[in-house]
């Protein structure tokens, strides 16, 4: 029997394996119906999800863990079984801003702690000559985004709720925003930061992945509740995404997933600028340039897709470290549990890849991430908001 | 505040009707200190300014996400709100998430107060998108008349019939396919422009 499902996504590029597994029939193959339903806020995902709207949505993975934890807003026990990618962020400024820190730069302005002093100098001689503080754009209170700005910037001490401000913008404001000068700088998903070059406005100063080697981005959620009352439904999603992701990391393929994903009713954008992402090969700066990285956006490869627990202990730990909550034992565990490594491994009768993970986040600044001493880790940190 | 008196109500909506017919039903229930704001840039600091106790947002709004930071303290925000809504409202959302609106509502305003306030919004906006559909309907139902005329003239042209018989003609064959006169009237527009 079919098994009509409705997922809640956001037009991202991350969103591929949830279109892709409807569009190319693997949700069909596996006996569920899907409709896909595009959506304008993650707030409207998160409470869509919660009340049952939605059976599956394409969720940022810090709201996931905030829901389950009731940070925020109401509490709902999420699941997490299967990631839709892992990076894919970039950080682009506005040309203004870009020429102000390479003025400043001293060595390689791929290093981000040779950027993010660069930026704590721009910030002084702005505070300096009485200039407005710099504003920077996020998507979320909770989301991957916030806590990739403010690790970044932490690292070379700007402090981000003090030295600067940062906003939340829906992610299809962001490239007008900065062409008004409404901010100064983005950190945004694809496909938004390779609009802002294409169109002039913005260069792009990092990839996600100088920040963090492997940062956990968007999760395929459902609720704790119904996943256990639905476990075979559960299972049959996970292999028609797991197809998906295999078929989307196909350099062959990439043409067609760029056409399928352009689609209005999906991303709606350029197949070339979606084919850039996924080939992790980006326009940087509106003169050309050209830069390449093969960790940009993993959606399947490397292991990508099985949820790591250690991710959510390090977004709980950034939520713990901007004041969003107070780090207690407990909370991590349910942080923790979130993902779920069984459900995916239980679906695809496969055992663990643990060659992958144990790369580990991989921060560019600060010691080793560990998940059993989250309090001792922060505290190597000198900026934070961390609650008592 | 002066929540005693009349919660302050910002409407955030782009889209002027609705706002005006969600504006018009809270003064006609007494609450008098109504705003809207539809321009979205600067959104945070548009409400500060205007230093509101409860927020209504309709759900096709992305700037909804720009409201979750008012949860947070940083230097953008310095007055967090906090959500209405507890555990046991579950109810409450379900309803104004059907309806397409949410509710944000400053720390401090009783909870007892809030609802009527949410209940009419919900109503509101039931009533806007029942307004939107039969609007809707309405300008398909021109579509169709406009498109069942162009059908019977390339009837009346090609077949030599009058106006009447022509109409006739689409109905019989409508009832007869079990398929809606605009859809016959349709198919014979595109096949006179194929076989043109």
């Amino acid at each position: 029997m079919t098994r009509a499902l409705r997922i809640g996504f956001i037009p991202l590029v991350d969103a591929a394996a949830l279109i892709v597994a409807v569009d190319k029939g693997f949700c069909a193959a596996e006996g569920l119906d899907v409709t896909l339903v595009r959506e304008v806020s993650w707030s409207n995902v998160r409470d869509k999800l919660n009340i049952g709207l939605f059976d599956a949505a394409h969720l940022l993975a810090p709201v996931a863990i905030a829901s389950s934890l009731g940070l925020g807003h109401v509490k709902v026990p999420i699941v997490a079984p299967f990631n839709l990618g892992l990076n894919g962020n970039a950080i682009t400024v506005s040309p203004a801003l870009h020429v102000a820190i390479m003025a400043e730069l001293s060595g390689d302005p791929f290093d981000p702690m040779a950027t993010a002093l660069a930026l704590a100098r721009v910030v002084a001689a702005r505070r300096k000559s009485g200039a407005e503080p710099l504003t920077f754009g996020m998507t979320f209170p909770f989301s991957t985004h916030n806590y990739q700005l403010r690790f970044w910037m932490a690292a070379g001490g700007v402090d981000p709720d003090e030295d600067v401000r940062l906003v939340v913008l829906p992610p299809p404001y962001m490239v007008d925003s900065l062409a008004n000068g409404h901010v100064d700088a983005f950190c945004v998903g694809a496909p938004w930061n390779s609009v802002a070059v294409d169109l002039g406005v913005g260069h792009i100063l990092h990839f996600v992945s100088d920040i963090l080697v492997r940062a956990v981005e968007k999760v395929l959620a459902l609720r704790q509740d119904w996943s256990e009352k639905n476990p075979a439904v559960l299972a049959a999603l996970i292999r028609a995404h797991d197809r998906a992701a295999e078929f989307i990391e196909q350099p062959q393929k990439r043409l067609e997933v760029a056409r399928i994903l352009s689609a209005p009713e999906r991303i709606g954008v350029d197949p070339e600028v979606i084919q850039r992402t996924l080939d992790g090969r980006l326009k940087i700066s509106p003169d050309g340039t050209m830069r390449e990285s093969s960790r940009y956006l993993l959606v399947g490869r490397q292991g990508a897709a099985r949820p790591d627990p250690a991710q959510a202990a390090w977004l709980y730990a950034q939520m713990a470290r901007w004041g969003q909550t107070a780090v207690s034992p407990e909370a991590l565990a349910v942080a923790m549990a979130v993902f779920r490594p069984d459900l995916y491994d239980a679906a695809l009768g496969r055992e663990a890849k643990p060659t992958e993970a144990s790369e580990g986040i991989g921060a560019f600044a600060g010691p080793a991430f560990d998940a059993n001493d989250i309090a001792g880790h922060l505290a190597a940190f000198k900026i934070g908001r961390q609650k008592a | 505040m002066g929540s005693e008196s009349s919660p302050k109500i910002v409407i955030v909506d782009e889209s002027p009707i609705r706002a005006a017919i969600l504006e018009e039903g809270l003064r006609e229930a007494g609450f008098t200190g109504v705003a809207h704001i539809s321009e979205m840039h600067n959104l945070l600091a548009r409400i500060y300014a205007l230093d509101p106790d409860v927020i209504l947002i309709d759900l096709e709004n992305p700037s909804r996400d720009v409201l979750e930071q008012m949860f947070q303290v940083s230097r953008a925000v310095r007055r967090p709100i906090a959500m209405f809504v507890d555990q046991s409202d579950s109810a409450s959302i379900q309803a104004s998430v059907d309806a397409g609106v949410s509710a944000y509502i400053v720390d401090g305003l009783k909870k007892e107060r809030i609802k009527p306030i949410l209940d009419l919004c919900i109503s509101r906006f039931n009533a806007f998108s029942k307004l939107q559909d039969e609007l809707d309907r309405a300008k398909s139902a021109l579509e169709d008349r406009k498109v069942i005329d162009r059908a019977k003239g390339i009837l009346m042209k090609l077949k030599g019939l009058t106006e009447d018989e022509a109409y006739v003609l689409l109905r019989s064959t409508a009832m007869r396919e079990k398929k809606k006169i605009g859809e016959i009237a349709q198919s014979i527009l595109t096949a006179s422009e194929l076989l043109k």
